[in-house]
């Protein structure tokens, strides 16, 4: 009853307050009521080190800020930061072994007490602790120490010269907790902590009121937030669940929500709900790139627990390059892209498409479809078709078990490359598997992306920030999910190679941007050459506002809620 | 006609011969819903087995450059959003969801009987196969079809392929899940029956127990199995449309009624015809067969026939 007087009269004030000076946008906190979201996969953890999904980490970072984001061209923007710390500035050491980070002053948390360097070095201890399962932890490859100068320096240095020493406290993964809170929560305790993951105290524009795990984030606007009249929403909600369409629908067209993250529908579909009028779709080209994982250990079901796993021994025939180039060559990724992608998609040839000076060419062979060259490469490595039309040899059919995840665009994708690999005399057959289920990491079900008990699967992976280091290191031997690691780890291919190993551990020691670039790209074709992976479609992150909604800066390289506290509603 | 043929079994009562199942077919014609119901179902199972040799394109052929078209000639039912030919996708779909729920229906049919007239007619074990069926009763059939599917799919693959194994798994599963409203039935008529004279009669000059079952009980109780036969039917196709709807069961590309609607729902404004033909398709089917089972229910009951 109390806080909805005060919400009224809230809203009265701010009517007055606009009336009389019809100030544009930011006339006062909370003077523009609530912010609907809808994400269709649900928030399920508020503490983006325990989660690697992108839900969890956009949910937080309302909460939760870094010393500096990334804004929509992939630059890098102070937040918790007073500047961003250069070599030029003298923030950065001239060797590249340090960077020191100055604090803003004032800031206090959304309790009250101030937001210190103490703060910073804790959050590090955090992640840092091997015993904890930090998701993040790649951000702070090569960290020696985290040491507080005083009460708002922090100086971070490195084993080694860090040419982009960006990585910890850079980006929604990597932001600032409370010590006060998360002190009893270090190492294995950190899941057990539901508390303090559910309902972080934070820096940010919002404070956390309720939380129901893998269904709604209610917030309020942080009273003690550092920008007086900031937000502009009294209130939001990020409700989770249903699918992309609906999400959609609910803001283009019935306008039930604000913001809609992740549309992956087909593009038609999209355009005639546009067509409505009641919001925008916005797109933003990042790193993400729709790929298939090709399998390299034996899957089938008789091997029991040793499936998937190097106990189960090689896959039967997708070890064979001539299988894997002819698989790539076989695909028509320009029509995939028009039936399923529209706008939002672009043919790629590379798993590392983005920042441009990453970005490979040796590849772009791929980007035409080569049906010939396929069946070439097939006939000369002895794979002949037989009676019924599939190619086979000593005895092993060339028949594949393909996966994705439940969504009308990928199952569209999924039977269209069934047919292209049909027309070289490949057996295709389809699975798909609810998102909650296949990116749920769930370790009692064998559906998981992780697992991977299937020849083939396609989903879409990409990298916060704009350096590719962490991403390219998800390849090497250390990063295969097995039973030994409770199956978590990046390289679902299985893909182990000595050499790519040494090229990632170089890229941690090279210093000079020209060469760390050479070196992504020769690790980017290693894997195109091997074909650890089949690039298909370099993605755009679509969502869609509501025409209400003013301040959207739609960002790829950060939370797409980066700049929430700047969103304001046209009356 | 009716009257016809009344009048003609009024003026030569002595000369025809009447067998039982002249008598329920006669009945059966009078109920015009029941008559219109075959005469539906029938329709829809000749297209359905029929219709693929008149209309040959491969139902899941994609033909991506046309793509999303209203009906035309070529595909009298428009083509979806990678261009596939609807009447084709529709037709296949019938067969697959026809088959199951047919099938399905035998096999719930086949336990609901068996452990209805056995919990009817031995009253040791009565109690047992009741609180068993209760049990079922009380299960949350979704979230076990889900575990069921996701524990027994890989082994039935390996073994009967992909399509073949979905399809046991979902025909069992469905099966498994819908025999004990026909095992109540059944048993409730049982017991009724078994305290009748005649029964008692065949029990006295020594008939043997399976033999009373077979000779007596089962021919009585014949009615309300076929009438649970239809609504089971309709029962395992709505189900495996469920199913379909959540993305689970058959492979993506394999169309049934219930994957189509699925995949047309978003579609709904753009090609109508996407969800208007397979969700007409269902419920046509579903209450066509539906109406089936009511005649047959007065048909088969000798004191509604002949009113």
């Amino acid at each position: 009853m109390k806080k909805l007087k005060i919400l009224m009269m809230a809203g009265v004030a701010a009517s007055l307050m606009v009336s009389a000076a019809n100030a544009g946008s930011h006339s006062k906190r909370g003077a523009d009521g609530q912010l609907n979201i809808i994400y269709w996969q649900a928030a399920s953890i508020l503490n983006p080190y325990l989660s690697g999904g992108t839900k969890d980490t956009h949910a937080s970072s309302m909460i939760l800020e870094p010393l500096a984001k990334y804004d929509e061209k992939g630059g890098m923007v102070a937040s918790l930061a007073e500047e961003i710390p250069t070599p030029e500035n003298g923030g950065v050491s001239k060797d590249l072994t340090s960077i020191t980070w100055k604090l803003k002053k004032g800031v206090t948390w959304s309790d009250g007490s101030p937001f210190t360097a103490a703060d910073v070095v804790f959050s590090a201890e955090y992640c840092m602790d091997t015993t904890g399962g930090c998701n993040s932890i790649s951000n702070f490859n090569d960290v020696k120490s985290v040491e507080a100068v005083d009460d708002h320096t922090v100086k971070i240095t490195f084993k080694v010269a860090k040419p982009f020493p960006y990585g910890p406290f850079v980006g929604a993964t990597v932001p600032i907790i409370q010590k006060a809170q998360f002190k009893d929560c270090m190492g294995a305790k950190a899941p057990t902590c539901t508390t303090q993951n559910f309902g972080p105290i934070g820096t940010g524009p919002f404070v956390v009121t309720e939380f129901k795990s893998n269904d709604v984030v209610v917030y309020a606007a942080n009273d003690k937030y550092r920008e007086a009249d900031k937000p502009a929403f009294a209130t939001a909600i990020i409700k989770g669940g249903g699918e992309a369409a609906a999400a959609a629908r609910s803001v283009l067209e019935t306008g039930e929500f604000d913001y809609a993250w992740n549309l992956q529908v087909e593009p038609e579909i999209l355009a005639q709900m546009a067509a409505k009028g009641k919001g925008t779709i916005v797109t933003s080209f990042g790193t993400s790139v729709e790929r298939l994982m090709v399998q390299s250990m034996a899957v089938s079901a008789d091997l029991g627990d040793k499936r998937g796993t190097k106990e189960g021994g090689a896959h039967p025939f997708l070890t064979d390059p001539a299988v894997r180039e002819a698989l790539s060559f076989a695909i028509d990724r320009e029509i995939l892209v028009e039936a399923g992608y529209g706008k939002a998609g672009q043919v790629t040839c590379n798993v590392l498409p983005a920042p441009a000076v990453y970005a490979s060419t040796a590849n772009d062979d791929c980007k035409k479809q080569d049906v010939a060259r396929a069946n070439k490469v097939l006939d000369d490595a002895g794979w002949a078709k037989g009676s019924d039309g599939i190619r086979a040899k000593d005895g092993v059919r060339l028949s594949i078990l393909f996966q994705t995840s439940t969504n009308g665009v990928r199952q569209g994708t999924q039977a269209l490359i069934k047919q292209m690999w049909k027309a070289i005399g490949v057996e295709t057959e389809l699975r798909n598997i609810s998102a909650s289920v296949f990116f749920g990491g769930d370790q009692s079900s064998p559906d998981t992306f992780q697992k991977f008990f299937a020849d083939i699967e396609m989903y879409t992976n990409n990298f916060d920030g704009t350096d590719p280091e962490k991403y390219m290191g998800s390849w090497t031997c250390s990063n295969i999910p097995a039973p030994s690691n409770q199956w978590i780890g990046n390289n679902m291919p299985r893909y182990c190679n000595a050499e790519y190993d040494a090229l990632v551990a170089e890229m941690g020691k090279t210093a000079s941007i020209e060469k760390r670039a050479a070196l992504a790209m020769k690790m980017n074709d290693m894997l195109m050459k091997a074909r650890v992976m089949i690039p298909l479609i370099h993605r755009g992150d679509v969502s869609a506002h509501a025409n209400t909604i003013k301040g959207v800066r739609m960002n790829s390289w950060d939370s797409q809620l980066w700049n929430v506290a700047d969103w304001t509603r046209a009356k | 006609m009716t009257n016809a043929s009344v009048t003609e079994i009024i003026s030569e009562p002595l000369h025809e011969h009447r067998s039982l199942w002249g008598d329920v077919w006669r009945q059966f014609r009078t109920h015009k819903g029941a008559v219109v119901g075959v005469a539906v179902f029938s329709f829809i199972v000749l297209v359905v087995v029929l219709g693929p040799f008149i209309h040959t394109i491969d139902p899941t052929f994609l033909d991506i450059r046309n793509k999303n078209l209203s009906p035309t000639l070529v595909h009298p039912m428009g083509t979806d959003n990678l261009g596939r030919d609807m009447l084709a996708q529709v037709m296949a779909g019938g067969q697959v969801s026809l088959l199951v729920g047919v099938t399905a229906m035998l096999l719930s049919l086949f336990v609901g009987t068996l452990i209805g007239v056995v919990a009817g007619f031995f009253k040791t074990i009565d109690g047992v196969l009741m609180r068993l069926t209760d049990l079922f009763l009380a299960l949350p059939i979704l979230p076990l079809l889900l575990v069921i599917i996701m524990l027994f799919r890989d082994s039935l693959r390996s073994v009967f392929g992909p399509e073949t194994g979905i399809f046991i798994l979902i025909v069992f599963v469905i099966g498994i899940t819908s025999w004990m409203q026909t095992a109540r039935i059944v048993r409730g008529e049982v017991l009724a029956l078994k305290e009748q004279e005649f029964i008692i009669a065949a029990r006295s000059i020594g008939t043997r127990r399976h033999r009373i079952i077979s000779r007596h009980i089962l021919p009585n109780v014949l009615s309300p199995i076929l009438v649970s036969a239809t609504l089971g039917i309709a029962n395992a196709i709505i189900t495996e449309s469920a199913l379909s709807f959540l993305g689970l069961g058959f492979p993506s590309d394999f169309p049934t009624w219930g994957r189509l609607l699925f995949d047309g729902a978003n579609f709904m404004q753009l090609t109508p015809s996407r969800v208007l033909w397979p969700g007409l398709a269902i419920s046509l089917t579903v209450l066509s067969v539906n109406y089936i089972g009511d005649g047959l229910r007065d048909a088969l009951d000798p004191r509604i026939r002949g009113r």
